[in-house]
């Protein structure tokens, strides 16, 4: 397999992606971080570069509109969006995934609202968590090109049929400049092959087909039931593709990334780019004899709660870094679901969680440092009275916008 | 165009057997829209409201051709993604046939929360058909008040009250607002009269790009009337000028039909519960500012589509 090593931002690597994948229909929307996607995939269109029609639709809302529209009438169909842009495509995310139809969309993680930030958190996708997508975490750019690839072939596979959100995060990854190794076009469109319809389609004269009927109590529940369970079915095919994709690239994709687990005492679990910077932490710690590992998931939907209790199971103390709060007073999502996921594991470790980030905040070195020094102290004891705490911020100064 | 008997041979792509109320008048559109489209094949999307919920009650549905709901402000957004993979498949090779894209909107979803993505779809210019069919409130979720919704009319969110004439704004009007949007065509609609419809909606498939029609369509529900007076009261809307017929063709207005004797609009009123507050001693002034009203409107139509008052 030949690869090109080039350097490109996170945006540049997913509108590359999206070139390669070279869909039938995009209609997209511009928001910062995710607006160079747009602009770059525009300039494809200019140029004559993709086959694609481009819509340039006047807001996020119809943006979700049109591709559900799109797929559901036998095109492979895509959009990209931030923040605001997702929470504006709401409840046409839900529609989306109820519909099973294979859309594939970057999400640029970014704060939402208010007060207003351009900066990147995981608020935006993690407010979308129960809306029926997948959702790829990406740590890099290259993470974020390959998880773009993969997400084509996971989406349309006729076992799944879901839409896929990739999440990259804002300006920390959209806007920094990395290398990384890149496919040839035609290795992309053989990878991800033809995109073939597993649903009856608008555009098939031959069969006339209802999308989208009003369904009471009487079908309701069988219809998503039925969705619920091709999320279930998404699992094994996440892995086959990521083992696939590694025959063809030689970079390893499955649901989670651990990293000095085996016998680590004390972990971290944190999604995409902070990842980095804890492995940093991981090898320090290493050094002095401190047996610290790190977890990231890059799946969180759906929720691979098995294999994480299974590798989580043995660790004596782990601390959840959520880049989100759920502002529901016990902490965020990803350490709740954890949590839960240990409430069966034979010796329950203790799991405490850290808010970090918010608004794009740093998460350095020694952010990192000190929660490992509080993982040793609970793992000493067995025990903490903290549950929730929050990172990196200044709580002397909390202020009222 | 054939005549109606030639016309009604056709399979209409619009089924009996939906669940819409007696005397409503969104089917009648509906099928009056499909005997004008004739054998050409469609696809329909459509607004929440209650053409969708009752027309597509699963595992059941009232539309032969193909067709899509997505939700309520998206209707133009949805078949603008529709009508986009079309022309993407036949870029390709893919898909050869004609195929017709219409999208069916209640005032609700067109006039108010689905007219970003209607001025949208309009503005790009997809090759679609966006009827609106304005019974002027939002009658599925129970008579609310819409940007559509006559001065004076009692709805539950405008109802009539002590110190309340009902809703005391003028409706938008959307039909001008459309033809600002310079697309090639614009029309107003009444079923009751069905050929001046039909004309119009092979008009308005026939353009490159998108059209828009608007057409009155009684509700018996909101506006409290006998079920077999609504297409007469739907004439009566035209017949006062309360709703005219014109065309907005490539830029040039053009009255469809102008009464003969222009009628007081209480003849339109009179027979609708959603007015009665105002036959009252003192709903007579209020009656006297909505015929001024009209009369402005009619007048200012009259100059736009150049015809003599």
């Amino acid at each position: 397999m030949l690869q090109e090593r080039i350097a490109l931002t996170g945006n540049e690597a997913m509108a590359l992606a999206m070139k390669q994948i070279n869909p039938d229909v995009v209609a997209a929307y511009p928001i910062t971080p995710q607006t160079e996607i747009v602009q770059l995939f525009s300039s494809y269109v200019a140029n004559g570069m993709v086959k694609t029609e481009f819509i340039t639709v006047e807001s996020e809302h119809s943006a979700m509109s049109a591709v559900v529209g799109a797929a559901a009438s036998g095109v492979r169909a895509m959009t990209a969006t931030s923040s605001q842009g997702l929470a504006y495509m709401f409840e046409v995310l839900y529609i989306a995934a109820s519909n099973q139809l294979p859309i594939v969309m970057p999400v640029v993680n970014r704060a939402l609202s208010g007060p207003i930030n351009i900066h990147g958190d995981h608020s935006d996708t993690m407010g979308a968590r129960d809306a029926g997508w997948i959702q790829l975490y990406s740590e890099n750019t290259q993470e974020a090109y390959d998880n773009l690839i993969q997400a084509i072939r996971i989406a349309e596979h006729s076992d799944v049929q879901l839409p896929v959100m990739v999440c990259m995060d804002g300006f920390i990854i959209s806007h920094a400049l990395e290398n990384l190794e890149i496919l040839a076009d035609e290795d992309v469109q053989q990878f991800i092959g033809e995109f073939i319809p597993h649903r009856p389609t608008l555009l098939n004269l031959d069969s006339p087909v209802t999308v989208g009927p009003l369904a009471l109590y009487d079908y309701y529940m069988e219809i998503k039931r039925a969705q619920a369970e091709a999320m279930m079915r998404a699992k094994p095919v996440i892995r086959q593709v990521g083992q696939e994709y590694k025959a063809l690239t030689g970079r390893c994709y499955d649901l989670l990334e651990p990293y000095k687990l085996d016998d680590a005492d004390i972990a971290i679990v944190v999604l995409s780019s902070t990842a980095g910077t804890t492995r940093v932490v991981v090898d320090e710690l290493r050094q002095e004899g401190v047996k610290a590992g790190v977890l990231k998931p890059r799946v969180f939907r759906p929720f691979p709660y098995e294999e994480i209790r299974e590798v989580l199971a043995p660790v004596k103390a782990i601390a959840i870094l959520d880049r989100a709060d759920s502002y529901a007073g016990f902490g965020g999502p990803l350490f709740k679901e954890i949590r839960a996921a240990l409430y069966d594991a034979p010796a329950r470790p203790p799991v405490v969680n850290y808010i970090y980030g918010l608004g794009g905040r740093d998460a350095n070195l020694n952010d990192i440092r000190a929660v490992y020094r509080d993982l040793d102290k609970i793992a000493a004891t067995g025990w903490t009275d903290q549950l929730v705490r929050y990172l990196g911020v200044r709580e002397e100064a909390i202020v009222h916008a | 165009m054939p005549n109606l008997k030639e016309l009604m041979q056709h399979e209409s792509f619009f089924s009996p057997g939906h669940r819409m109320c007696a005397g409503c008048v969104a089917p009648l559109v509906v099928r009056q829209v499909a005997l004008a489209v004739g054998d050409t094949p469609v696809v329909v999307a459509n607004a929440t409201g209650c053409l969708e919920v009752a027309s597509t009650i699963f595992p059941y549905t009232a539309w032969r051709c193909s067709f899509i709901h997505n939700a309520f402000a998206n209707a133009a957004a949805t078949l603008s993604g529709v009508e986009t993979a079309y022309r993407a498949l036949k870029k390709q090779g893919k898909i050869n046939k004609e195929i017709k894209f219409i999208a069916f909107g209640g005032d609700g979803g067109t006039y108010d929360i689905g007219l970003q993505s209607l001025s949208g779809a309009m503005e790009r210019g997809h090759n679609m058909l966006y009827i609106c069919y304005d019974n002027g409130a939002y009658m599925n979720t129970g008579i609310q008040r819409s940007s559509a919704t006559p001065l004076f009319a009692d709805t539950t969110t405008s109802p009539a009250g002590q110190v309340s004439s009902g809703k005391s704004q003028w409706r938008k009007d959307l039909t001008a607002i459309m033809a600002a949007h310079n697309i090639p065509y614009a029309a107003q609609v009444a079923p009751s009269h069905f050929m001046d419809l039909m004309t119009k909606v092979q008009k308005a498939l026939s353009v490159d790009g998108p059209s828009f029609i608007n057409a009155m369509a009684h509700c018996p529900r909101g506006w409290r009337y006998d079920t077999r007076e609504g297409v007469e009261l739907t004439r009566l809307s035209v017949e006062t000028c309360y709703w005219p017929l014109y065309e907005v063709d490539h830029g040039k207005w053009k009255l469809s039909y102008k009464p003969k004797e222009k009628k007081p609009i209480e003849t339109w009123i009179r027979k609708q519960g959603r007015f009665r507050h105002l036959f009252t001693d003192k709903g007579q002034t209020e009656i006297k500012w909505l015929q001024q009203r009209v009369d402005e409107e009619w007048s200012k139509l009259l100059e736009r589509c150049k015809e003599v008052g």
